[in-house]
Formats: structure tokens, C-alpha cells, sequence
């Protein structure tokens, strides 16, 4: 009971700060709102069992990226190039059919691509939960080892991408 | 990708870290300094258009206000120099007790650039322990002449009074203090890692150029030229004293650092042998009551704190106040050299550099 | 209901009020350190000793005018101390200040939450405390305090690395992510885990000097200095958040090297039965103590040494203190896996 009022509280409080950074005029503003999007997000992570991932998910996310995003919006003179083409609202237009489809994909997915679980799905227990950490770790460095090689491998090459590209001299 | 042009950014006249009213416009590109332009004037007070309606002996009260946190040394400087154009003798007593003051003006003034330097730089607690110490000078001093700051200890052809008794004892026992304190100093600045990198480096002035932008004093010596007033054209006692002239070798802002320190250590020596070989005599010499000096005109310069200074005084021979008088301060001319240190350097340099140069805007401007 | 919300609520207020008054007093016993140690006295004239001198500053920072920039953002120029102190504060909910202590027939356990993850909660907290930093210079509408506030924070996330990667070393250490549990293994292994990481816990602590804008890396808020510090716009009330925020995290980062390296609550020699008589000293006391002596030597340093240059923070950052506390966790995974 107290867990459903919990999920739609946040479901909610997600949806309505996701809506926020979209139609914010600030760009600051809207950066802010992604930031409370994503601590509500962790929250959810914390409802299913998952704090490894909500910490992790405000540490990385919301501590790390956002304030990238944070850095270039203060830095960079965001301005509006001026408009060339005659129709104002090609724009929206555009917008909109792009909606749809992805409305669309999204329906067709939900509709025949959902495989319902043989087991049903329970909430999880209070000794998994406390096993978080252990589990992802094990996970992680066994059956997901190549791909965790190789993201760091990416993060890496946009590291040193990105310094080469600021640096004046060479 | 992204266009960057030079920032203009403007230092002062009111900043807590430009020792005075020191307007410094810097321009940058990023973080480094390309050039900077340095505006003075804002404490200029008239003093040498002062002087020539001034009495030769009321000058003296003038000249304390020029570099005000080496009074004696100003006013040495240009009793010395109207001296010369009266062809005055000093007696002995009174250049010995000259050269004592002068170089305990050497310890405050060198102790108030310590001081402030090193709070600069971040390090605040040797603002307060240097301030301590230079206390000590202006009791001292205090009780010789009765002004903590402003002397006028000076008159032409001697002083005005002679020694207070127990006044040689307490120079002494200062220089003992002075003497204990100096290496407290030593351990918190001198081999700290994070001083040196702030200060190893940094305003770097290769001998030839430090002559060709004019520096004189512990920023020239520091650059390796052995230049010292003291030495070179004795004035004062100083022909009858033995000390050393510091030199340093790369004219970093760290060798600035040790010259003014061992030059402290100098001054003591110099002080502990004038008081003792102090001889009797008298205080003032043969001077007339009204001072006129001959038509003429003079120069004669002084090793000040801060480097060279030097009077030249003009006199028509008729009027009691000189006909010209004009100074060549030291701080003045040093500043001339700030641009050249800047550049190439980090915003946060130049606050270390303006220390390091140690100026005073009284004398800058006057 | 009692266990669940009475008790955490009760703490909870115990927590902050005790946080704010330490904090109070942290303000003035670094005046008075730093006096003392410039061989001067500090606030002498309100109370005797000048101990009742935090109230005049609270006093007089409420009753100040409170001045918003013209043109600034008014949100976010609100909000920016605000973000700066909340992460500073929620912090202790998962600092473990002493052991049980039995009240009312009941054990209470002196902390407020034990969380599997509370070292990384304590990581993703002061991560948010960033945003303060950024948004306070950009707030103020002026070129000088957004560059400013874009460096502090650059400073501080620069820092938060080098100090998690130390933090990787205790995990490894104890095994758990938990502050009680870590403290529990240093309880365990019979050591504080300083004496086994000597260098994780000196690297932390520079990472900590920098993290709260501390000297020798207080480059950011000098007054010495030409770029202008984020919160040159700040008076009244908003500026004493800041101030607040930045001695809170003092306090944050002391307890939580007290917890990881000093063995948090325990006694010295936790195990050795025949010092027992030194649990006269209540476990929280312990705590205390410990914190206290890192305060003071937060104090100490900010007295003693000059200041970086903000490149020369950077470079030390990335440069020494990171490859450092790498080659810390390889040799301590090393042994681990040696000795088994």
C-alpha cells in the first residue's frame, strides 16, 4: 500500500519535472529540472531494492553529467540562429510526426513484444537487497566483463579525445 | 572553434593585496598575462613642488612622507645630500648613530615586505610574527625620537638629540631577538614546498635586463649585479663597517626572498658593530643657523630598503628653499620593471610579484 | 511507529541541532586558533573570552539587509545556498557517533540510518553539493563569479576523486560499504585502518582540505585574489548558508575519516581487555575527541601554510594525489589477495 502511493508519488514528480525541462525557457532552469529528475529516479532505483544503482545513479548522473551539462550551458553563448526557412512551423511539425512514430514503435513493443515472465514478479526481499553491492560487483566482472572493458576503453578515448581537442598547441 | 579574445581586467586602486592606492590594468588571454599597464599618481601629493617652498630644514618633515615605512632612510638621504652642497662635516659620532638607524629602518621596512609578502602569498601567520618584531624597531625608535612612523630624526650636519641612555643596550638586545626570531621565519617559508613553487620561478629577470629596466636594490642583487650603494659609494659610517652584500643568482622571486632575509642578517651585523664601536663626540656639526647653501646643484644617492635613493637638489644660492628638488625613488623606478615580470605569468602571480618588487606608493608618487 | 519514526525524528533533531552549534563554535574556535597562533587573542569582547560571540554573528546576519543582484536569476540566486548546505547537513544521517546507548530501558543505536551503501550515499551527497558552487557565481549575473564558482567547482570535483579512490582502499580494507559496518571491521581486524593505509588516510585528507575550499586550496575564496569568488553577490543570510555549508563539510569530511581511518567510536586498543577501563569514556566521546583533533588540524594548517596556485591544486590533484591512491588500491588488492 505505502508502496504504491510511494510509486506514483514519484512516477508523478518524474513525469512532471521530465515536462519541466522541456518546456523551460531557461536553459539553466531546464538543466536544473533534469537534475531533480534524475535524484527522483534514484528514488524510484531505492523503492525497487536497488541502492547500489540510486547512489550510483546520483553520483554519475545527476553529480557527474549534469553539471558537465551545467559547465558548457553557462559557458557557451547559447543563441538562437536566425530562422532561414519561411515556414515558421516546419519545426513543430516535424516534431510531431517524430512523436508519433516513436509513440507508435513504443505501442508495438508494448503490445507484442511484452514475453510475460514465467515466474511472477515479487518484490524483492530484504537479504537480496542488502546483497546489492556483492551482486552487481560479481555480475559485473564475470558475465559482463568484455562490455564493462570495453566502456571504459570509450570512456577513455573521449577523455583523451576531449583534452587534445582543448589543447592550443599539440 | 571558439573565439577568444583578450580580457582587460582592472586591479586596484583598491585592492587588498597592491600595498597602496596601485592601479594595475592587466590584459589576458585566459589565465596568462600578455601585458600590463601600470596607472600610479592616485596618492601624489605635490611633495617635490612641496619642497621649494619649504625651509631646507623643514624638508626634512617632508621627506618622512615619501617612503613612510623607511622615514630614516629619506631623511639620511637628503641631509647627506644638502650636506654635500654645504660642504658640511659630520662628526663621527653621528654618521655612526646614522648608520644605526638607518639599518634598523632596513630591519622594519624589510620585516613590513616579509610581512606582507608572505600574506600575499597566503601564509598569514608571518604577517603577524614580522610585525612583532618590527615593534620592537619603532619602540625603539620611539624613544630616540618620539614618532612610531614618521621621524624627522635627522638634521643637517647630525641629529637633533643624542641617544637616550639604555638605548644602546635595548638595540642590542633587540638584535638578539631579532636574531632568535629570523630562523621562525626561515622554517615556515624558506623550504616549504608549496612557497616554493609559488615563488621559485616566478618574475624571473636575467642580470643585464634588470640594469636595463632600471631596478636597483634587492631586486637587482637578487639577479646576480653586486650593486650596493653602501659598498660602492659609502655614505654615512658605512666605509667603517663590515658586512656582505647578498647576491642572488637567478632573479627568481625566491632569490628576492633570500636576499632581503640575509640582508636583514647584514644589517644586524652592521648595527651590533656600530653600537659597539660607537665613539663620543658630538651629535651635530659646524652648521649655520640660517642654511643657505652656494648656488649649486647636487646629487647623492642612498641604499634604501627598497634600492636606490636619490636626492638632486638644485640651490640658487639666494632663497632659503631649494631651487629644485627632486627624488629618484627607488619604488618608482623598480615598478618600471612589473610589466616586463608579468608577462607570460598567471593571474595570481602578479599579486606575488607586485610583493616581491616591494614598493611604496608615497615614494611612487609622492 | 516508535521505531520507524519517533526515534529517527528524535535523532534527527538531535543531529542538526547539535551540527548547527558546532559549527557555531567551529567558526569561532578557528578565530581563536588562528589568533593564537598569530600571538593575538581573537573575539575577546562578547561573553568572557568572546564564547558568545557566534550569536552576535547570527544576530547580526539575520537582522542584515538582504540584497538580490539586479537582473539576477532569483531562483536559482535562492536557491544556490541552499543547495550548498542541504547535501552538508544530510550527510550525518549515516555517521555512526558512538555505539548503542540504553535509554529508557530501550538500546538506541546513536546514529541515524545504516544504509548497505552508506559510503557511496556520503559520496552522492557531496556531489550535489556542487551545484550550489556553480549556480552561486552564476547567479550573481557577473563574468568575475561565474569564473570563479566554475573553477571552486572544478577544484572540488577534481578532489571528489582522489578522495573516493582512497575510499576504495577501506572498502577493501572491511569489505563493506556500510560506515557501521566499516567501523565494525576495524573492531575486527584489531586496527584503525589509518595505521594500515597511512597513505590513503593522508591522501583523503588533502582531498578533504581541498573539498571544503580549505588552505592551502582556498585559492577560490581568497580575498587576496583578483577573480572574484562565487559568493562575492551573497550577504545577509544567504552568505552566512555558505558559510555555514563550508564548515559543516569540514565537520562531514573530519567524522568521516574519523569513521574510515580512526576507527569512529572505538576506544584505542578496542580489543585488549585489560585497557577496559577506559570505556569510562562513553563511545560518542571517542567520537568526538578524534573529530576534534582533524578540526583542529584543518585549523592548524589554514594558520601554517601559504596558498596554491590553482593550477598547481589542479596539477597536484590529478597529477600525484590520483596515480597515488591508484597504486594505494593495487598494492592493498595485492596483499589482500596474498595473504588471503
Amino acid at each position: 500500500m505505502g508502496e504504491s502511493i510511494a510509486f506514483y508519488t514519484l512516477a508523478v514528480l518524474i513525469l512532471g519535472f521530465a515536462i519541466l525541462v522541456i518546456t523551460a525557457r531557461n536553459t539553466v532552469h531546464s538543466v536544473l529540472f533534469l537534475v531533480v529528475n534524475f535524484l527522483f529516479v534514484a528514488a524510484l532505483y531505492v523503492l525497487l531494492g536497488a541502492q547500489f544503482l540510486a547512489v550510483i545513479q546520483v553520483i554519475v548522473y545527476a553529480g557527474g553529467i549534469v553539471v558537465l551539462y551545467l559547465f558548457v550551458v553557462m559557458l557557451v553563448n547559447l543563441k538562437r540562429p536566425p530562422e532561414v526557412h519561411q515556414d515558421p512551423h516546419r519545426r513543430s511539425r516535424l516534431a510531431l510526426v517524430l512523436a508519433c512514430v516513436l509513440l507508435a514503435e513504443i505501442g508495438a513493443i508494448a503490445v507484442w513484444g511484452y514475453v510475460r515472465p514465467d515466474v511472477p514478479v515479487s518484490p524483492v526481499s530484504a537479504a537480496t537487497a542488502a546483497q546489492n553491492v556483492e551482486q552487481v560487483g560479481w555480475l559485473l566482472y564475470t558475465h559482463y566483463l568484455v562490455p564493462f572493458e570495453v566502456a571504459s576503453i570509450l570512456l577513455l578515448v573521449a577523455m583523451v579525445g576531449a583534452i587534445i581537442l582543448a589543447r592550443r598547441e599539440l | 572553434m571558439f573565439d577568444t579574445d583578450e580580457l582587460v581586467l582592472n586591479m586596484g586602486p583598491q585592492h587588498p593585496a597592491t600595498h597602496g592606492v596601485l592601479r594595475v590594468v592587466l590584459k589576458l588571454d585566459g589565465e596568462r598575462v600578455v601585458d600590463a599597464d601600470v596607472v600610479i599618481g592616485y596618492l601624489h601629493r605635490g611633495v617635490e613642488k612641496l619642497c621649494e617652498s619649504r625651509d631646507w630644514t623643514q624638508i626634512v618633515l617632508i621627506t618622512d612622507r615619501m617612503d613612510y615605512v623607511a622615514s630614516a632612510t629619506n631623511n639620511l638621504g637628503y641631509c647627506e645630500t644638502v650636506e654635500k652642497l654645504l660642504a658640511v662635516e659630520v662628526p663621527r659620532r653621528a654618521r655612526y648613530v646614522r648608520t644605526i638607524l638607518a639599518e634598523l629602518q632596513r630591519l622594519a621596512s624589510h620585516l613590513v615586505w616579509l610581512g606582507s609578502h608572505a600574506m600575499d602569498i597566503g601564509a598569514v601567520t608571518v604577517f603577524l610574527y614580522a610585525l612583532r618584531e618590527r615593534e620592537l624597531i619603532l619602540d625603539l625608535f620611539e624613544e630616540f625620537c618620539g614618532a612610531r612612523l614618521t621621524y624627522n630624526s635627522m638634521r643637517i650636519g647630525g641629529l637633533p638629540l643624542d641617544v637616550p641612555s639604555a638605548w644602546d643596550k635595548k638595540v642590542l638586545q633587540f638584535c638578539n631577538v631579532l636574531m632568535q626570531k629570523l630562523p621562525e621565519y626561515e622554517v615556515l617559508l624558506t623550504h616549504n614546498r608549496i612557497w616554493l613553487e609559488r615563488t621559485r620561478g616566478v618574475g624571473v629577470i636575467p642580470g643585464p635586463e634588470a640594469i636595463a629596466v632600471g631596478l636597483s636594490g634587492p631586486p637587482l642583487r637578487a639577479s646576480g649585479i653586486p650593486r650596493d650603494v653602501r659598498k660602492d659609494e659609502p655614505y654615512a659610517a658605512y666605509d667603517e663597517m663590515q658586512f656582505d652584500i647578498p647576491l642572488g643568482t637567478r632573479g627568481d622571486t625566491y632569490d628576492r626572498y633570500l636576499v632581503r632575509l640575509e640582508e636583514m642578517r647584514q644589517s644586524v651585523r652592521i648595527v651590533r658593530q656600530a653600537m659597539e664601536g660607537l665613539p663620543e663626540g658630538p651629535i651635530v656639526g659646524k652648521v649655520p643657523r640660517l642654511i643657505k647653501p652656494p648656488a649649486g646643484e647636487t646629487y647623492h644617492a642612498n641604499e634604501s630598503p627598497k634600492g636606490e635613493i636619490g636626492y638632486f637638489i638644485v640651490s640658487d644660492g639666494k632663497a632659503t628653499s631649494p631651487y629644485r628638488f627632486r627624488v629618484r625613488p627607488p619604488s618608482f623606478c623598480n615598478l618600471q620593471a612589473l610589466p616586463r615580470l608579468v608577462r607570460g605569468h598567471l593571474v595570481a602571480d602578479v599579486i606575488a610579484l607586485i610583493g616581491t618588487i616591494d614598493i611604496v606608493l608615497g615614494e611612487v608618487d609622492r | 511507529m516508535l521505531d520507524s519514526l519517533i526515534y529517527p525524528l528524535v535523532k534527527i533533531v538531535f543531529v542538526l541541532t547539535g551540527v548547527l552549534v558546532a559549527v557555531m563554535y567551529l567558526v569561532l574556535l578557528e578565530r581563536k586558533v588562528q589568533a593564537w597562533v598569530q600571538v593575538r587573542l581573537g573575539p575577546m569582547r562578547v561573553g568572557p573570552q568572546g564564547v558568545l560571540q557566534p550569536l552576535a554573528d547570527v544576530l547580526k546576519l539575520f537582522v542584515k539587509e538582504d540584497i538580490t543582484p539586479a537582473r539576477a536569476d532569483k531562483w536559482v540566486y535562492t536557491a544556490a545556498p541552499i543547495i550548498v548546505l542541504v547535501p552538508a547537513l544530510i550527510a550525518f544521517a549515516v555517521i555512526p557517533f558512538g555505539s548503542n546507548v540504553h535509554l529508557f530501558g530501550r538500546t538506541i543505536p546513536l546514529y541515524i540510518a545504516d544504509i548497505n551503501v552508506g559510503l557511496l550515499y556520503i559520496v552522492s551527497v557531496a556531489s550535489i553539493g556542487v551545484y550550489g558552487i556553480i549556480l552561486g557565481g552564476y547567479s550573481s549575473n557577473s563574468k568575475y563569479p561565474l569564473l570563479g564558482g566554475l573553477r571552486a567547482s572544478a577544484q572540488l570535483i577534481s578532489y571528489e576523486l582522489t578522495v573516493t579512490m582512497t575510499f576504495v582502499a577501506v572498502i577493501l580494507m572491511s569489505g563493506s560499504l556500510s560506515m557501521v559496518g566499516i567501523v565494525n571491521a576495524q573492531y575486527n581486524s584489531h586496527v584503525w585502518f589509518g595505521f594500515v593505509q597511512p597513505l590513503a588516510l593522508a591522501i583523503y585528507f588533502i582531498g578533504a582540505l581541498a573539498e571544503t575550499n580549505r588552505a592551502p586550496f582556498d585559492l577560490p575564496e581568497a580575498e587576496q585574489e583578483l577573480v572574484a569568488g562565487f559568493h562575492t553577490e551573497y550577504s545577509g543570510m544567504r552568505f552566512a548558508l555558505f558559510f555555514l555549508a563550508e564548515y559543516a563539510n569540514m565537520i562531514v569530511v573530519s567524522s568521516v575519516a574519523t569513521t574510515l581511518f580512526l576507527g569512529g567510536w572505538l576506544r584505542p586498543f578496542p580489543n585488549v581487555a585489560a585497557l577496559h577501563l577506559l570505556d569510562i569514556v562513553p563511545s560518542w566521546a571517542w567520537f568526538c575527541l578524534k573529530t576534534f583533533a582533524l578540526l583542529y588540524l584543518f585549523l592548524w594548517i589554514r594558520a601554517t601554510l601559504p596558498r596554491y596556485r590553482y593550477d598547481q591544486l589542479m596539477r597536484l590533484g590529478w597529477k600525484v594525489l590520483i596515480p597515488l591512491a591508484i597504486a594505494n588500491i593495487i598494492v592493498t588488492a595485492a596483499v589482500k589477495v596474498i595473504i588471503g
